[in-house]
This record gives C-alpha cells, sequence and structure tokens, in this order.
C-alpha cells in the first residue's frame, strides 16, 4: 500500500521541481538502484501486532547518529550534514519514545557510526549494549541544495536488515525524512500503517477566557514547523485539513454570522462554501476530498446539508427538528456517523451517505457528541458527557463502548492516519486553558502536545503524500 | 400569555404593564443594578443622559432585562423570560426604525459545535417571542457565539447560569 503510493511518486517527474520530499532512487552510501522501501526480510524478524504491545514496546531499540560521508553545510535550520544527522535522529528517537509505543536509548550517549559502517552494522558491539533493534543512517548534500537520507533498520540478535527507506528533500523539509524513517521503523516491528509524517491543524487560543483570540493554525504531528494562518481578528474555530493538505475547512467569524470557510494553503486566500444569510457550523470533508459535509441553522433548527467541494448546490441530509450536526464518514464514504439531539439529547447516529437509513448508535446513557469515524472503519470516536467531558470509542454499530481518557473536560476526538491513536484537547477548569492531546487505543499512553500557546480542536491530516 | 399569571415571589413594578419580572431558580444571576434615580420611561427621555432610542438607553431602561436565561440544553421561553422579552419589545415599539441582534450563548459544559446551534437555537426563542409580541422579524437577527464569549468566568453552577444566555443588543 505504502509501496505503491512511493511508487506513483517515483512515476512522477514533478517531484524534482517541488518542495515536497521524494523518495529517492539510492539507498545506500554506494550507488544502488533498486526499490526503495522493501522488507529485506519479509518472513522473518518480528510479526507481532498492537495488540501484542507489550512485546515489542519492550524492545531495545538503539537510534544512532546518522553519519554522513562528508561534513558540508546545508540550508537546513540543523546546521551542517553531521548536526543534521543528528538531528534527525533526535527526531526519530522522539517519535519512537513520545508514542509510548518503544522504549529506544539514544542518540545521545550512544557511539557514533562511521559512514561506511551504515550499511555493515557492527553486531557484535550492539549486541554487548543489549540492543535488540539497532537504526543507522546517512545524511548526503546533493547539487542543489537537496539532501539525501538513508534509514535502515536492523535485527541485531539475527544479524539482519529488516527495513530500509531513503528519501531526497530539500532544506525545508529535513524533518519529514526523520518522519518518514519513524514510519518506516514503527510500520516494520507493529504492523500498523504509519502516521508519524502527517500534519495537524487547530486552533491557537491566548488571552483571557472572556476575550480569548482563536486563530487557526498548523504544525507537524510533534508540533514543530508551526505557523499561524490567520490573524486572530475573526474568531476561527473546527478546522478540517482536506485529505491532500492543500485546502482546509474552518468556521470564522469574518463577517459576523459564523461561516464556514475554504482556506487554500497555496495562495493563502479562502471562500464561503455556502453564500447565505444563515450560519454554517461543523465543516467536513469526504474521505476522497471530493465532499465537504456542514451544518446549517434556519430559524434555531440545524441540520447537516453535502455539498460538492467543486461547489454547486446543497444536499439537505437531515431533517428532524432539533440540532443535527457534524458527521464524519466511513473510510469507504458509503456511510456518516452525526450528531443529533431529536431523541431530546445529544447522541449518536449512523446515516447512509445519501441521508437515508439513519438510526441512533448510542444507548449507554449521558449524552455522546462530536462522532469521528477511525480511518480504519473499526471505531468510532467520540466525546461523552456525564458530568465530566470524556474521550470514548466505540464500534460503529454501538458496542464495545469505552473511555479513554478521564479528565474534567476533553472533547473533539481526531483520529491518527493509522487509526490507533486520538487527539484531542483538554480544558482546565476555570482557566478556561486548554491543550491538546494525544491517547493510544490502549487508554494508557496519554501526552500533551507540545504547542507555543493554548490549543483546541485538533484536525490531523492523513499520511502526507 | 397565561404564564404571565405564575409570578414568582418577588414583583417590581416599573412603568410599563408588562414590566414584571419574576424571580427565577434557573437564573442566580447578579443583582440588577440600583434604579436610577429619574426613570421616567413615560417621558420617552433616555435616563442618565443616554440618547433617547439608543443602545446605551436601551441597556439603561431595560436594567437587565436585555438578557434572557435558560437552564442547561434548553431553549424554552419561561415566565421571566416572557417579562424581559415584552420589556424589550416595548422598546422596539417605541423606536420602530430601531434594528437589534440577539445573540445566543451557552455554557462551557458542552461540546463547541453543539453549543454553536444551540445558541442560535436560544436566540431564535427570543426573537421569535419578540416577533409574537408584533416586532417585525425583519428588524431583528441572531448571532450565535456557542461557548465562545462566556460573562461570567468561573467553572461553577452560577457561572454557568449567567452564561446560558440571549442578549438583545440594539443597532445605533
Amino acid at each position: 500500500m505504502k509501496t505503491a503510493a512511493i511508487a506513483l511518486l517515483l512515476a512522477s517527474a514533478s517531484f524534482l521541481g517541488s518542495p515536497a520530499l521524494a523518495q529517492v532512487e539510492s539507498s545506500s552510501p554506494t550507488v544502488a538502484a533498486e526499490p526503495m522501501v522493501e522488507e529485506t526480510d519479509p518472513d522473518g524478524g518480528l510479526s507481532v501486532t498492537v495488540s501484542d504491545e507489550n512485546e515489542w514496546q519492550d524492545l531495545g531499540i538503539a537510534i544512532t547518529n546518522f553519519a554522513t560521508d562528508a561534513d558540508v553545510s546545508t540550508q537546513t535550520n540543523a546546521g551542517s550534514t553531521a548536526q543534521l544527522g543528528r538531528a534527525i535522529s533526535g527526531v526519530i528517537a522522539s517519535d519512537l519514545r513520545n508514542n509510548g509505543l518503544f522504549k529506544p536509548s539514544g542518540p545521545s550517549g550512544l557511539p557514533d557510526v562511521p559512514y561506511p559502517a551504515v550499511q555493515s552494522p557492527d553486531y557484535p558491539v550492539w549486541s554487548s549494549r543489549s540492543a535488540d533493534m539497532l537504526v543507522q543512517g546517512y545524511v548526503r548534500a546533493g547539487a542543489g541544495g537537496t539532501l539525501t537520507v538513508g534509514c535502515y533498520l536492523y535485527d541485531v540478535a539475527l544479524k539482519q536488515q529488516l527495513v530500509k527507506g531513503g528519501w531526497q528533500f530539500g532544506a525545508s523539509d529535513w524533518r519529514r525524512a526523520a518522519h518518514k524513517c519513524s514510519d518506516l521503523i514503527y510500520s516494520r516491528l507493529s504492523g500498523e500503517s504509519p502516521f508519524f509524517d502527517s500534519r495537524i491543524a487547530y486552533i491557537a487560543e491566548t488571552g483571557p477566557k472572556d476575550r480569548r483570540m482563536k486563530r487557526l493554525a498548523v504544525m507537524d504531528s510533534d508540533g514543530a514547523n508551526h505557523k499561524y494562518l490567520t490573524s486572530g481578528q475573526a474568531t476561527a474555530l473546527t478546522p478540517r485539513y482536506s485529505p491532500d493538505y492543500q485546502q482546509i475547512l474552518y468556521l470564522s467569524y469574518l463577517n459576523g454570522q459564523p461561516s464556514i470557510y475554504v482556506y487554500d494553503l497555496a495562495t493563502d486566500t479562502q471562500k464561503l462554501i455556502a453564500r447565505n444569510t444563515n450560519p454554517t457550523f461543523a465543516p467536513r470533508w469526504s474521505p476522497d476530498g471530493r465532499w465537504i459535509l456542514y451544518s446549517m441553522a434556519t430559524g434555531g433548527n440545524t441540520d447537516i446539508y453535502k455539498i460538492s467541494a467543486n461547489g454547486g448546490s446543497a444536499q439537505r441530509l437531515t431533517d428532524t427538528p432539533g440540532i443535527d450536526i457534524g458527521g464524519s464518514f466511513s473510510p469507504d464514504g458509503t456511510r456518516i456517523v452525526f450528531e443529533s439531539d431529536r431523541s431530546g439529547s445529544q447522541q449518536i447516529y449512523v446515516m447512509n451517505a445519501d441521508g437515508s437509513n439513519q438510526r441512533r448508535i448510542s444507548f449507554f446513557g449521558g449524552r455522546s457528541a462530536t462522532p469521528e469515524w477511525s480511518p480504519r472503519g473499526d471505531q468510532i470516536a467520540f466525546t461523552h458527557i456525564a458530568g465530566d467531558l470524556r474521550i470514548a470509542v466505540m464500534r460503529p454499530d454501538g458496542g464495545g463502548f469505552r473511555y479513554l481518557t478521564d479528565a474534567w473536560q476533553d472533547e473533539a476526538p481526531t483520529w491518527s492516519p493509522n487509526g490507533r491513536i486520538v487527539q484531542f484537547f483538554r480544558t482546565q477548569r476555570n482557566s478556561g486553558e486548554t491543550t491538546i492531546w494525544q491517547v493510544d487505543l490502549t487508554g494508557r499512553n496519554e501526552r500533551k502536545l507540545p504547542t507555543p500557546v493554548g490549543a483546541s480542536d485538533p484536525a490531523w491530516g492523513p499520511i502526507r503524500p | 400569555m397565561p404564564n404571565l399569571l405564575k409570578f414568582g415571589p418577588t414583583v417590581s413594578l416599573f412603568a410599563g404593564a408588562l414590566a414584571l419580572s419574576a424571580c427565577a431558580s434557573k437564573a442566580p444571576k447578579e443583582l440588577p443594578p440600583e434604579p436610577g434615580p429619574a426613570t421616567n420611561t413615560n417621558t420617552g427621555a433616555g435616563s442618565l443622559g443616554a440618547v433617547p432610542g439608543s443602545q446605551a438607553d436601551f441597556v439603561q431602561l431595560m436594567q437587565g432585562s436585555d438578557t434572557i436565561y435558560f437552564n442547561t440544553d434548553r431553549y424554552d421561553i419561561d415566565s421571566s423570560d416572557q417579562v424581559a422579552l415584552a420589556k424589550q419589545a416595548q422598546w422596539l415599539a417605541r423606536y420602530p426604525s430601531k434594528r437589534a441582534t440577539i445573540e445566543g450563548h451557552a455554557d462551557e459544559r458542552g461540546t463547541r459545535e453543539y453549543n454553536l446551534a444551540l445558541g442560535e437555537r436560544r436566540a431564535n426563542a427570543a426573537k421569535n417571542y419578540l416577533v409574537s409580541l408584533g416586532i417585525d422579524a425583519s428588524r431583528l437577527s441572531t448571532i450565535s457565539y456557542g461557548k465562545e464569549r462566556p460573562v461570567a468566568l468561573g467553572s461553577n453552577e452560577q457561572a454557568w447560569a449567567q452564561n446560558r444566555r440571549a442578549v438583545t443588543v440594539t443597532i445605533d
């Protein structure tokens, strides 16, 4: 699946002129022309799944500083190629450590690997250091300021390479190469789809509770490369990245009335998706990016509408009295899970993508809100309200309800691209300060994301193309 | 309006026949400001120097009745809301060229998007009641701020009760 996407990228010559990360033909210090991401040992090594997490969580993974063939200056903010190699290793170690999935060692405190040894690890050394897995790699400067990173995962006991990858990128994208390497390691060891090389749109919050500025902002999945997109003059809320990362849907009070805009990232321009005098809320993309859901209030009654991303006329999907709002497509695009208070309180319903066959699925007391269908299709994350607001998951049939968090006010879950982690925002009692957190499906590995100011409404985009 | 017969324990009588303020358990708001020295609304002159027919005049004359309050997750107009809205309608009837926006709000103990829709529903409930009292719908607009603009900053029942509100703001 991943290989197919990369092959597509290789087939297109456009990556050469684009700042995006490009899979490179040659992954090794010596010249080699071979497919870039490959399972070098598809049958051996590990074959565990996330449900057996304890087995691989305890793996000793040594992450070494990435070597370079020649320590030359780069246009990155990390410094020379040698400094960049250390920075990339640091990002990989942080990725794997921060998500609670592994307990990696390094890169600090581990011996440096000379460039020629990147592809021929000194197994006895790592064996004597009780490393089960070993990550080595290199950074090379190329023509025109481009950089190439190679990433290798070795099984120390088996004395075997498990997987390798290589990427060519412009200076500003160097962290993506690190995330690609993290994804490669994570996927190879866990059997899960990747998620590190992805971005998050969210709302940056500053100022006191009654005069809080709310700005549209974006960042990498680890909080790096942070950028504000709006000035804060108009309150911005509830962003959603388009699946291709070209646009962001969000709510703005720019024209007074809360309205859904689509913000184009290439041109920094935006336009209304529904031009009328009624307020619109809760924008959502379909998984293929061809459709937009929004909710519109008319005379106090809110319903869900579907409109083509290219414009045209909207189709009303709900028509019951009350508030029907939100909506999240199943991964195959055939169904929509949404929120409605038609029963008297907020509950979760599923309908077909054309609005037919609407039925309630949440039957466990309290109120249930903000459902988000997992990209894997197997779970729905939502906000459960029973006094406190908590993040919970259930199956699409309404069974298997369980909490993932337990705090005073957690709301608005968003899925990692691989459906294994949920981000949400947490509000502090009294101060109203907001922070973005994430938790994995076990509910055990919870952590706060680093953001420069207060943060809410995270929207996690897919794995980057 | 049979609901007007259900007065609360304390009743204050102002100039207008409908200006009755009933106490309700749902609105433990701060006490309204002390009545000014010369709030003779029958003169048509604004109190304390506010220009008659201005938003400042409206706020002064309403003495808190520019805002109505709601129970958790509710948007119904109860008897005390009716009293406040009748007072607003009187003012709006006196200044027929004035327009007004009704701002709907929710407390912080709900999800953001739902609260936007809930605030809109509350603002519309207030608008519809004003229309039922004879105010032309074209003079009234609504806007929801959900839970984004609290007036009471605490995280307790009293603060939440003050934040579940619809505020009428006339347009100067």
